[in-house]
């Protein structure tokens, strides 16, 4: 089976470009250059340059020694965690920033949940001396104020999304409008593989680095670019979309999409959008979504504000509905356990989002030659609330 | 013939499409709301869909969906209430939403019901225009549904051209870089895009919309097009206390006489 995105923005049945007329100027033009900006080596050298030196990749691919002998099995880290900022996101960032630079605009609006986007996006606006807006849900707001304050101190202008539920989708909504109202100086930098074609191809290819690092060191450390596993949390997606990118057409590798199952995905409190979703369309692009049977969007809910999204980016859902990759579940208590089992283990606080992954490990048998990789998305420190609150450690 | 085309035939200046919500003020307001529209005349009656995430439309709209999905309306309840609405309401009907709720009811039987209520056009923001035509169109036609489009000062030429030639009953000019209900700027910008539109000689007529609020800024726009839309100013005035329906007569009445 062959992922690719076809001309119109579609994985199979899942992507396209429903989006009003608004704003199909700027769709347009990001969707006739973006390609042929990746490509110019220009833009390829800048990138990669900032990867490098600003970021510090390529991250690490390290053997977890301690968490293998306990799940019997070779598990590599992918070490998202150690980029600058904390987490993968600033890989999209700083791609979508330099992609801005090239289309003339002089202006940044992003959205942000957890607040790990905006950080990442308030990071390379400063780094480039850009106007940067960044829609936060009212209630996000509440529960992320150290990731507020650093986009603050970051200089960024933090835009309170007062409408809806005042979280992730509703950031969302509230970015796409101010794009609507600024529609020709502005950028919208979306963080993850979400939203109308040609955006989450775009997205998945600042982050494909991820899988193309893997391969390589994968090779230098084991004889073979494949591992048996790739493993990563999927809320919109982008960090699975990355450590997926390279193995999408590479059968023998698994790829496994852990979900946030909240509160169980019984309870009316999930995020777990392939267990609870039908395709519907949201924010530009037809896609699973968790909705009421009249197709209004249902609140999703996880202990990690980086997973509660009603949605999942559309190549995802398209890797869900064709077995491509193996989706999984995994309950707040779950990860949370999971979370301090590894930084028992291995010494890595990992971000709760990425703790999901983690926890995936328990629904799953390996034999003792498996290769498995986890891509460890980010770093605990915005958690430390929320650990020291669930308190069982 | 269609009631939307049969309208332009008869009137080509200071067209009236008032849109509210469905569902709002109150859960049965519906077609008492439709109703007073014809009598105080209103040419075209447009009627929103409630949507969770509307990303096209500002506060005013934003709220007006909140409250009737909270008052419980729904795209079916709403089908159900404009079943006989045609022994009452003679004008133009329009139907505008986005998509998700159309598609989880179904478009075909959407359609159906559309075309049994007498439904005259669609307005579907976020439909793409190329799965309009492939997918959707012969479904609408079948179903003597107009599918309305809409254009902004962005919309390059070529596109409006398009849109012109895949567009039926009128187009919806957007009248400036905005969601719905933002303040209208008299702007030279603005007057640039009305003459280049109108240079353009579209087959279609067109109506404008967004920051169409009163007498002042619908004479404005009937100079530039066949009438105007006006929608957040509207929910604002029947948001008002006092009687629904004088709220209704008052407010068109000030903005077309």
């Amino acid at each position: 089976m062959k992922v690719k995105v076809d001309e119109r923005g579609y994985y199979g049945n899942f992507g396209g470009a429903y989006i009003p007329e608004m704003l199909y100027p700027n769709i347009e033009e990001l969707r006739d250059n973006y390609e042929r900006i990746m490509a110019e080596p220009d833009f390829q050298e800048q990138f990669q340059s900032l990867l490098k030196d600003f970021v510090g990749r390529p991250t690490p691919l390290y053997k977890a020694e301690r968490l293998s002998e306990k799940y019997g099995a070779k598990i590599y880290l992918k070490r998202e965690d150690l980029c600058h900022t904390g987490a993968h996101k600033v890989n999209n960032t700083i791609g979508q920033i330099l992609m801005a630079q090239r289309l003339g605009k002089k202006k940044i609006i992003a959205e942000t949940g957890a607040g790990q986007h905006g950080v990442a996006t308030a990071t390379v606006c400063a780094l480039m001396g850009v106007e940067c807006i960044v829609y936060m849900g009212a209630v996000d707001i509440e529960r992320q104020k150290p990731n507020v304050e650093r986009m603050r101190i970051l200089g960024a202008e933090v835009r309170a999304a007062e409408s809806g539920s005042k979280t992730l989708k509703d950031a969302t909504n509230e970015a796409m409008r101010h794009w609507i109202n600024n529609p020709t100086d502005t950028h919208y930098i979306i963080g993850s593989v979400v939203g109308p074609h040609p955006y989450p191809e775009m997205v998945a290819r600042f982050q494909s680095v991820i899988s193309e690092e893997i391969k390589k060191q994968l090779q230098e450390q084991e004889g073979q670019t494949n591992p048996d596993y790739v493993i990563a949390c999927v809320g919109g997606g982008s960090n699975a979309a990355g450590a997926f990118y390279h193995y999408y057409d590479d059968e023998d590798v698994q790829l496994v999409a852990v979900e946030a199952a909240g509160k169980g995905n019984h309870t009316g409190e999930s995020a777990a959008t392939t267990v609870l979703g039908k395709p519907g369309v949201l924010h530009g692009s037809r896609t699973l979504l968790m909705q009421t049977e009249d197709g209004q969007v249902v609140e999703p809910y996880s202990i990690s504000a980086g997973l509660d999204y009603p949605g999942i980016g559309p190549v995802h859902a398209h890797l869900y509905e064709t077995g491509r990759a193996k989706f999984y579940s995994v309950t707040d208590e779950e990860a949370m356990k999971s979370g301090i089992q590894l930084s028992r283990l291995e010494g890595i606080i990992p971000a709760i989002e990425t703790a999901h992954a983690f926890a995936a490990l328990n629904q799953m048998s390996f034999k003792p030659e498996d290769i498995v990789v986890i891509n460890l998305s980010g770093r605990g420190d915005k958690d430390l609330e929320t650990y020291i609150k669930w308190g069982k450690y | 013939m269609n009631r939307i085309e049969e309208l332009f035939k008869h009137k080509s200046d200071r067209v009236l499409n008032v849109y509210f919500t469905a569902g709002y003020p109150q859960l049965d307001d519906t077609t008492a709301i439709m109703e007073q529209l014809e009598v105080s005349g209103a040419d075209l009656i447009e009627v929103g869909i409630p949507f969770s995430d509307p990303i096209a439309d500002g506060p005013t709209i934003q709220d007006s969906n909140g409250v009737a999905l909270d008052n419980g309306m729904t795209l079916k309840l709403l089908l159900e209430q404009l079943k006989g609405v045609r022994e009452k309401v003679s004008i133009p009907i329009i139907l505008m939403g986005y998509i998700n709720p159309i598609v989880q009811y179904g478009i075909e039987q959407f359609c159906k019901d559309c075309q049994e209520i007498g439904v005259d056009g669609l307005i579907l923001p976020d439909l793409p225009m190329f799965e309009y035509i492939e997918v959707h169109k012969p479904l609408f036609d079948k179903h003597g549904l107009l599918n309305i489009f809409l254009i902004t000062p962005q919309t390059s030429e070529s596109r409006i051209r398009d849109i012109d030639e895949n567009s039926s009953g009128f187009i919806y000019m957007v009248s400036s870089a905005s969601t719905t209900g933002a303040k209208a700027q008299v702007s030279g910008d603005q007057e640039a895009y009305f003459a280049r539109i109108k240079a353009m000689d579209l087959k279609n007529p067109t109506l404008i919309g967004f920051g169409i609020s009163n007498k002042e800024t619908f004479d404005k726009a009937s100079a530039n097009a066949n009438g105007a839309i006006i929608g957040s100013a509207f929910i604002k005035a029947i948001s008002k206390e006092g009687n629904l329906n004088d709220n209704i007569d008052e407010f068109v009445k000030s903005v077309i006489s």
